[in-house]
Parts: C-alpha cells; sequence; structure tokens
C-alpha cells in the first residue's frame, strides 16, 4: 500500500507525548495530504516542536501511532505490542523527512557547500562530483549562487537559513518540517526565507510548517491547526480557523495578541 | 592606501549612488608603538645578561655540556622519550574517545565499565600504576583465554607480552586516558544539542554523527589542552624508572651525570632537549588548532590588530 497517491503523506492517530510527568502531547489527529501544506500556530509551549519532533522521531511518542506513507514509524507492530526499531531502521526511516530548525543548526566546521552535500555523500553514497553538482543547484535555487564556500559564520541568518533549507532538500525528503525558521531572524530578513518556503510549497512539497508569521500562513497553507496545550483545538481550511474562532474563541484570543 | 583615485567631487548625499564613483581609501598610519620599543630594549639588556652570566660560568662547564648533547647515549634517550611520549599517547587519546563514547551509551553496562575504568586510573597515582605494569609479569605469568574452569585455548608468557617497554606505554597510556576523558568530555558536551539534531534529520547513523559533526567541532576545544598534556607526558616519562624502564632522556643523562660527578651540564642537556622537542610540538599544535579553527573566524581572520 505504500506510495500510493491516496495514502496521506503524514498520519498520527491518538498521539501521546511525555516528557517524564509532563503530558505534552495529549491525544493529536492529523492528516497531511500529500502535496498539502500544514501550518500549526498556537501559544508558546502549546506543543508544536514536540508534535514535529515527533514526526522525524527526535522524539520517542509514548503513546498512538505516526505513520508516513502508510508505513508505521519506530516501530513494528506485531500482534498488538511494539516492537522498537533499531537504529538504523530508525535512521532509515528519518530519511523521509527534512527538517529545518529555528536556529539552522547548520555544521559550523563545513562550508555552505560542505553542508549540503554531507548528507547526500555521507547518507545516501551519492558520488561527491555528482552531490556537488546537485547541491550548486541548490544553493542557486535558494538564491545563494556563489556562496558555497562561505562558512556559516560568513553568512547572514537569511542565508544561513537558506543553506539549511537547501541542506535539507538534498536528501529529497518527501516530507519537510519547519520548526519556526524565521523566528530567529531580524525582521528585514524574513522575507528572503519565506519567499524560498512559498517556492516550494508551490513546487508541491509536502510540509509542516510552524510558525508566528499569520499573513504568510494564511496564503500557503492547505490546512491551518491551532495548538493549545497539547491538543489540536481546531483544524481545517486558514480562512475558516482564522476567521471563525466559534469554538473555545481560543485562537481569537491567540490571534488578536499575535496581530496586535 | 595605494589606490589614489582623485577626490570624489561627488555632491550627492552619502549611500545615495549616482553613477560609477570612486572611492579614496583612508591613508592609515600606523600607531606608533612606543612602549613596545622601551620592552624590547630592556629585555634585550636582560638577555644578554642573562646569557653572559651563563655562558662565563665556569660552574655549567659548557665543555662537558657539548661532548655529551649528541652523545650516542643522549641520543638514544631522546629517541626512547619521544617513542614513549608518542605511543602513550596514541594509547590514550583514542580509549578517551571510546570511554566518553561509552559513556555517553545507552547501554548501561558499557557506562559502568568506563566509569569503572575511569575511577581506577584516575585515583591511583601514577608511580603506583607505573610499578604494578613493571610486576605485571610476575603477577599474571600467563595471559589466556580459556573456558571458565575450563582448557586454555589460547595462552602467551607475560614476560614477552609485558615487556618493560611495554609496560611503560601502557602505564602512561592508560593513566593519561582518565585524564584526556576529563578533557574530551567537555569538548562534547560544548557542542549544541542542535548539531546532533540536524544530523540526526539527515539520517545518519550514530558513528558518522561521532566522526563527521561532533568530533571535528571538539577538536577545536579539545586541542589545546591535549597540547598540554603532549608536553606534560613528555616530562612525565622521566616517571618510568618506577617499571624499571631505564632507556630515557632523563636516566640516561643522570646516569652520566652520576659517573662524572657532574650534574649541572647533564640536566643543561637533558633541560636543552626538553625545550627543543616542546617547541616542535608546539608548532605542530599550531598548525592543528589553525585546521580545526575553520568556520571560526577568531584563528582565521587576517585583518585588524588583535
Ligand atoms: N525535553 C523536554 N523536557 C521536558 N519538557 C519539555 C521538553 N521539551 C519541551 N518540553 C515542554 O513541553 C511543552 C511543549 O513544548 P514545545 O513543543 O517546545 O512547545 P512549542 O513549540 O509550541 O512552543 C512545553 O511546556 C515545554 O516546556
Ligand atoms: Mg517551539
Amino acid at each position: 500500500m505504500h506510495g500510493m497517491a491516496n495514502v496521506p503523506a503524514v498520519e498520527m492517530r491518538d498521539v501521546h507525548k511525555f516528557y517524564s510527568d509532563f503530558h505534552a502531547l495529549r491525544g493529536v489527529n492529523l492528516t497531511i495530504s500529500k502535496g498539502d501544506v500544514c501550518v500549526a500556530i498556537g501559544p508558546s509551549g502549546s506543543g508544536k516542536s514536540t508534535l514535529l519532533r515527533c514526526i522525524n522521531q527526535l522524539e520517542v511518542i509514548s503513546a498512538g501511532r505516526i505513520f508516513l506513507d502508510g508505513e508505521l514509524q519506530g516501530y513494528r507492530e506485531v500482534d498488538g505490542r511494539f516492537h522498537t526499531l533499531s537504529p538504523s531502521r530508525v535512521a532509515n526511516q528519518r530519511r523521509r523527512t527534512g527538517m529545518v530548525f529555528q536556529r539552522f543548526n547548520l555544521f559550523p566546521h563545513m562550508t555552505a557547500l560542505e553542508n549540503v552535500v554531507e548528507g547526500p555523500i555521507q547518507v545516501k553514497g551519492v558520488p561527491r562530483s555528482e552531490a556537488r553538482e546537485r547541491a550548486l543547484a541548490l544553493l542557486e535555487r535558494v538564491g545563494l549562487h556563489g556562496l558555497g564556500s562561505r562558512y556559516p559564520n560568513q553568512l547572514s541568518g537569511g542565508q544561513q537559513q537558506r543553506v539549511a533549507i537547501a541542506r535539507t532538500l538534498a536528501m529529497e525528503p518527501q516530507v519537510m518540517l519547519f520548526d519556526e525558521p524565521t523566528s530567529a531572524l531580524d525582521p528585514e530578513l524574513v522575507g528572503e526565507v519565506l519567499d524560498v518556503i512559498k517556492d516550494l510549497a508551490q513546487s508541491g512539497m509536502t510540509m509542516m510548517l510552524v510558525t508566528h508569521e499569520i499573513g504568510f500562513a494564511r496564503e500557503v497553507a492547505d490546512d491551518l491547526v491551532f495548538m493549545d496545550h497539547g491538543l489540536i483545538v481546531e483544524g481545517g481550511k486558514p480562512q475558516d480557523v482564522l476567521n471563525s474562532p466559534a469554538r473555545g474563541a481560543k485562537p481569537g484570543a491567540f490571534l488578536s495578541k499575535v496581530l496586535a | 592606501m595605494s589606490e589614489q583615485g582623485p577626490a570624489s567631487t561627488a555632491t550627492h548625499p552619502p549611500g545615495v549612488v549616482d553613477g560609477p564613483i570612486r572611492v579614496v581609501r583612508n591613508d592609515v598610519v600606523p600607531p606608533r608603538y612606543i612602549g613596545r620599543w622601551i620592552t624590547t630594549l630592556v629585555l634585550l639588556l636582560v638577555a644578554v645578561q642573562a646569557a653572559h652570566g651563563l655562558i662565563g660560568n665556569v660552574h655549567f662547564h659548557w665543555a662537558v655540556f657539548a661532548e655529551h648533547v649528541f652523545s650516542p647515549q643522549v641520543l638514544r634517550g631522546v629517541w626512547w622519550t619521544l617513542l614513549l611520549t608518542v605511543a602513550a599517547m596514541a594509547l590514550a587519546v583514542p580509549l578517551a574517545m571510546v570511554l566518553v563514547v561509552m559513556g555517553e551509551s545507552r547501554n548501561p553496562l558499557l557506562k559502568a565499565v568506563a566509569l569503572g575504568f575511569f575511577n581506577v586510573s584516575a585515583t591511583t597515582e601514577i608511580y603506583t600504576q607505573l610499578v604494578f605494569w613493571g610486576l605485571f609479569a610476575l603477577l599474571f605469568p600467563r595471559l589466556s583465554i580459556s573456558i571458565p574452569f575450563g582448557p586454555e585455548l589460547i595462552g602467551v608468557d607475560s614476560r614477552l607480552l609485558v615487556t618493560p617497554a611495554v609496560a611503560a606505554v601502557v602505564g602512561l597510556g592508560f593513566n593519561e586516558s582518565a585524564y584526556l576523558t576529563e578533557i574530551f568530555r567537555a569538548g562534547f558536551r560544548a557542542i549544541d544539542r542542535g548539531q546532533t539534531e540536524a544530523a540526526q534529520a539527515l539520517g545518519m547513523s550514530a558513528r558518522k554523527i561521532w566522526l563527521r559533526i561532533l568530533l571535528p567541532q571538539a577538536m577545536r576545544t579539545i586541542i589545546p589542552p591535549t597540547s598540554n598534556e603532549t608536553i606534560g607526558m613528555l616530562k612525565m616519562t622521566s616517571l618510568v624508572l618506577a617499571v624499571p624502564f631505564t632507556l630515557d632522556l632523563m636516566f640516561a643523562t643522570s646516569a652520566i651525570a652520576n659517573r662524572l660527578f657532574l650534574p649541572v651540564p647533564l640536566l643543561m642537556v637533558a633541560a636543552a632537549w626538553y625545550l627543543f622537542i616542546t617547541s616542535v610540538l608546539m608548532v605542530g599544535q599550531y598548525f592543528l588548532e589553525r585546521h580545526y579553527g575553520r568556520g571560526h573566524d577568531l584563528i582565521v581572520s587576517k585583518g585588524g590588530p588583535m
């Protein structure tokens, strides 16, 4: 059943996450269809980062199931029991997703180009010359033509984040996860990163994006979910969620703060 | 300084570019460091005085120094001291790396073994450890792999395996690995957790993450203290007398000194060689630091006074 068009790219079923005693995700259900852009908004501490990190197994979920392209993540389920996958299987599953972090997390001892070729060469075994060629094309695509030989500390925040996006794209993930990709940037650098993300969205990349840029969310999102206290409390078309915070009135209170 | 175009006659406000404009670089006169000159002069005077006091001093027996500084016995001592230093560090560095990785492992047994090894080598004193390794062949005459309470599979006479030279290297290396473990652990701990996460998100294996992402970054903070440890190791080789191992530089020079009843010139021979080797090591350290400092401008920056 893998790879069929009607299988969702991401499916979360009743996912819970505990950090020792703290109940950070309290039963999340979420489906992202292939090619869709799902944007998560919500107050700080509501569990948005945790949700993304569970999808690519940077966190181990405490209950529930996560499927990517129909494949259960992290476990093999036999007769209702979960068998933990080996680290190499988990690493393999992670290749299906790409993650862009709030603070870029570029490798500081590598140039921009080396950052981008690292994954393809070391993980996928792509020959160096081929990886390099593709990386140069990707750097060009994110508007960084000619900056491949710079080290991260010789780049602006916006440029670093675009290198990070190119590094993720180089692995050809099926789903891209963005955790507040513009929150660490000076205001005048936000636009250049959002433009790259918008391009990606329009190219048909499946992605989940956590952001506080409400205007941008409205523009790119196919689905918008509003999180609070470890739950998705509203979800649907962006205009519906943003304009009619009927139930709970929570998005309304949050949005008036964000938009103020 | 060199590009002397005609002064710009542009009248537009700064920041507004109107056609190609010429930039006249500031004509910079470097500051005069009068203080530096005075310091240099004073130090030069002191150095000349000191050199005169040493060279003209009959108590130093410079003729004896010259006679022995390149004598075969001393050169052999230099060779063995270098060999012990390099071999002990070559044992200690990978061992410490393994201990750090084991300490970070999720396997509780590996963790306990690492901790136990660390405790034993860090809390007992080096002289005792060297004596122990010297006695190893007496304490355990035969080293063998056998089925517990059953027949021996393979075995070897300890005296063939743990020679004095091996005992010296193992003693120095094990002891050193405990200190290096602390240094390495601090180096790895200083790396942001986001580095590991970014590498994991790319699907890298734990081994690749250690080798390609964490180790090169840790090197930057690890190298200076490890270089110090190497220089310390150079001096610590003089303790191998405890094994007893008697071919190192310190033993060689003091043997000659005892024969001649002239300790001072032979001490100067040893000191000169230690100084020379230390200087060579520091050159190596400089290049290593420059290599692993890439991506951190503090070291590679070119302009500006420092
Ligand atoms: N490693 C952790 N250990 C303990 N608590 C954590 C950890 N990570 C996150 N939390 C807690 O879980 C909650 C959700 O965090 P997070 O997913 O980062 O929220 P958001 O991204 O929406 O701001 C917060 O209350 C946070 O303090
Ligand atoms: Mg967050």
